[in-house]
């Protein structure tokens, strides 16, 4: 048999606990609420897969609502991971190591989410395939469609490969699970024994994909924009919907971090592991994010207000006094007056309070990516406003049931992650001098 | 080759919407119920509706009022916004400048929709239905050309559709003079709105013909393409009022 070498971390057994807890009944009625969630989901999508979207309260001219309301929230999530683990990777900020992993579950798993609401949005997702048959690279869909599943399939691959020694520690530390189980480690482990060489293979070969990745963050969000910014409709064709949509992606997602760490840290009793620390270096991060939000936000509306061109004031205007003016103003409590306040005055050190402010931006920023899309909708430049259902946009149960779905099985598969496989990187979070010590004695 | 175009003379028009039924007729556009047209679900690939004139939402107030209309076929632009944006190609313009749509290959992505400023491009929301005796009389012409359907055959549910000038009477007129053994003239292809039109208002013919009335009309100083500025290059053109 081969020895296989894993890092001395004292924290082992707490970050080890989840995975050996037994199922207690608050587990399974969490899991049975959320089945339930999502199976209600799955019955409105399936209704609407036999009559149409007719069952949704689109119409003309609000084609769009919901459901890609929902792809842009859910990739923007995705932007928590990528850019805690690849961005601060390259910038050397040591401190995100504990949370790593988490954040890139994140990525993970909302990305396919992303995409469903997409394919939940198609009127004809039988069709599906048309794209790779006949698609067409001058469309910004299909810009998307390349951009999200290379960023899927390399968030994959960064995600599994950091996860390497952790499931060989798996592999060699649970030797009472089930057996099914301990084959999935020794399977999913590929051998790893964790020579140095090993070690330092993994971390070249991370560092190289970080800049990828970070390449990816940028575009990615970028590219889901210009869906609406190369339209030439008045509200969305803005050169600034581009960088945008990424600093509120990363702002969204940030703050779904600290919620996610919240979480994890009380449930799974990670008080040592996830300190408070690190929640104010995420603070200090989305007090940054909050600020830039504001930033595109005046810099954007600006430009309409002043400019005053007669196809983007209604739209406007939609926005500040108009039909969602109460969204509107909403959106900036949720998104900045309160973060700002609760972040500077009263977050530091205070775990309740970040994730109070979290919730709230998350909130926000959901309602920041429906008024980008709706309001422009609701005011085109040639369908009458005098006429029989102009603007109209009531979400049916439908859309309401698939969205809630959606949250539902993001969280689903989220904590079953959480309960197979180590949250926080256990080879990641080791002292730097135990490491050095040990990549000595292999040596010998 | 030509270039198809039609003039609609907004001084001739009398709102009377004939038009619009015409095109329904011809077209097998479903009627949807009225729950449905108040969610903005009513199908009319050929639209008159009323503009605000005083203000962005009014005809203004009593005794102050005017009422001004437009009829708002397919602009079948040059330059147009819907096919840019199209995934899949399922939406093109042939090289005769009519905007098609293969309902065949749509994924109902409502990409054009959006995409359209003019609001021409309608989806499936439902599957189409008619009432007993309506189901009956729907227009029968089925006409296939290089593989995409272009005739009036009722559309499949989750696609979009829009106004096609009537391409099926194009591709009859041609087969019609293949049949006579005679060239085909542009005179012999007229979408059913222009024939139908009561006040004479439109008009319609081959803009590469010097010659042809639209190509007149669109010299006259009343002529204007609407939204002009967003760089579609309209082929539906307008003659002003007044």
């Amino acid at each position: 048999m081969t020895i296989t070498y894993h890092p001395y971390n004292k924290n082992e057994s707490i970050i080890l606990d989840p995975l050996q807890r037994r199922v207690t009944s608050k587990d399974v009625m969490l899991w049975g609420a959320l089945l339930i969630l999502l199976g209600i989901g799955v019955y409105a999508y399936l209704t609407q897969w036999f009559s149409g979207l007719g069952e949704t309260g689109l119409g003309r001219p609000v084609y769009w609502g919901l459901y890609i309301t929902n792809f842009v929230f859910f990739i923007g999530l995705a932007h928590s991971g990528t850019f805690i683990s690849a961005i601060l990777r390259l910038a050397g900020a040591g401190w995100r190591k504990p949370l790593t992993r988490a954040a890139e579950a994140i990525t993970l798993f909302s990305l396919p989410f992303g995409v469903g609401s997409i394919l939940i949005d198609m009127g004809r997702p039988d069709r599906v395939m048309n794209i790779i048959f006949y698609g067409r690279f001058q469309s910004p869909l299909l810009w998307d469609i390349s951009a999200v599943s290379l960023y899927l399939f390399s968030s994959i691959v960064f995600f599994y490969l950091s996860l390497l020694p952790d499931i060989a520690l798996c592999r060699d530390r649970l030797t009472n699970v089930p057996a099914w189980w301990q084959k999935m480690y020794r399977m999913l482990a590929l051998g790893w024994t964790g020579r140095p060489e090993q070690f330092e293979r993994l971390e070249k070969v991370l560092d190289g994909m970080a800049i990828f990745m970070t390449l990816l963050v940028v575009t990615v969000h970028t590219v889901v924009s210009w869906v609406f910014g190369m339209t030439v409709q008045p509200g969305w064709h803005t050169a600034l919907i581009g960088p945008f949509f990424l600093v509120g992606a990363i702002f969204s997602g940030t703050a779904a971090v600290v919620i996610v760490l919240a979480i994890l840290r009380k449930v799974y009793h990670m008080e040592t592991v996830l300190p408070v620390s690190l929640f104010n270096y995420l603070r200090k991060l989305l007090i940054v994010f909050t600020v830039a939000w504001l930033y595109m936000m005046l810099a954007e509306f600006l430009t309409t207000g002043y400019g005053n061109l007669a196809d983007e004031m209604p739209v406007l205007w939609q926005k500040l006094t108009g039909d969602f003016a109460p969204m509107f103003w909403t959106m900036g409590i949720t998104v900045f007056v309160l973060p700002i306040i609760i972040f500077v005055f009263l977050g530091k050190n205070n775990i309740g309070w970040m994730v109070f402010a979290s919730i709230s931006i998350n909130i926000g920023m959901w309602i920041e990516r429906f008024l980008v899309i709706v309001p422009t909708e609701t005011r085109p430049r040639f369908i009458s406003p005098l006429m029989d259902g102009f603007a109209i946009y009531h979400p049916s149960w439908v859309e309401i049931a698939i969205t809630v779905g959606l949250f539902s099985g993001l969280s689903l598969l989220y904590l079953t992650f959480t309960r197979f496989f180590p949250i926080v990187p256990i080879w990641e979070t080791t002292e730097p001098e135990e490491a050095e010590r040990l990549t000595q004695e292999h040596h010998v | 080759m030509a270039k198809w175009s039609m003039v609609i003379d907004l001084d001739k028009c009398v709102a009377c919407q004939g038009c619009s039924i015409a095109c329904r007729a011809e077209n097998n556009t479903p009627a949807v119920k009225p729950e449905e047209a108040k969610l903005g679900r009513a199908m009319r690939w050929n639209d008159v509706f009323p503009l605000p004139v005083a203000s962005p939402d009014e005809n203004g107030t009593y005794p102050n009022t005017t009422m001004r209309y437009i009829p708002r076929p397919c602009m079948h632009c040059e330059n147009p916004p819907c096919i840019r944006v199209c995934p899949v190609g399922a939406t093109f313009k042939n090289s005769e400048g009519i905007v098609e749509q293969n309902y065949a290959r749509c994924i109902g992505c409502r990409f054009c929709t959006v995409g359209c400023p003019y609001g021409v491009r309608y989806f499936n929301w439902h599957e189409a239905k008619w009432e007993a005796p309506m189901a009956e009389h729907l227009n029968p012409d089925r006409v296939e050309a290089s593989g995409v359907l272009e005739g009036p055959a009722v559309r499949p549910l989750g696609v979009v559709e829009k106004c096609t000038y009537c391409i099926h009477r194009l591709q009859k007129a041609r087969a019609q003079a293949e049949a006579e053994k005679r060239d085909f003239r542009a005179d012999e292809y007229v979408p059913a709105c222009v024939q139908t039109c009561t006040g004479k208002a439109r008009f319609f013919g081959d803009m590469d013909d010097p010659n042809s009335t639209v190509s007149r009309l669109a010299k006259s100083t009343r002529a204007f393409r609407v939204l002009d500025e967003v760089g579609t290059e309209p082929k539906t053109i307008y003659l002003r009022e007044g």
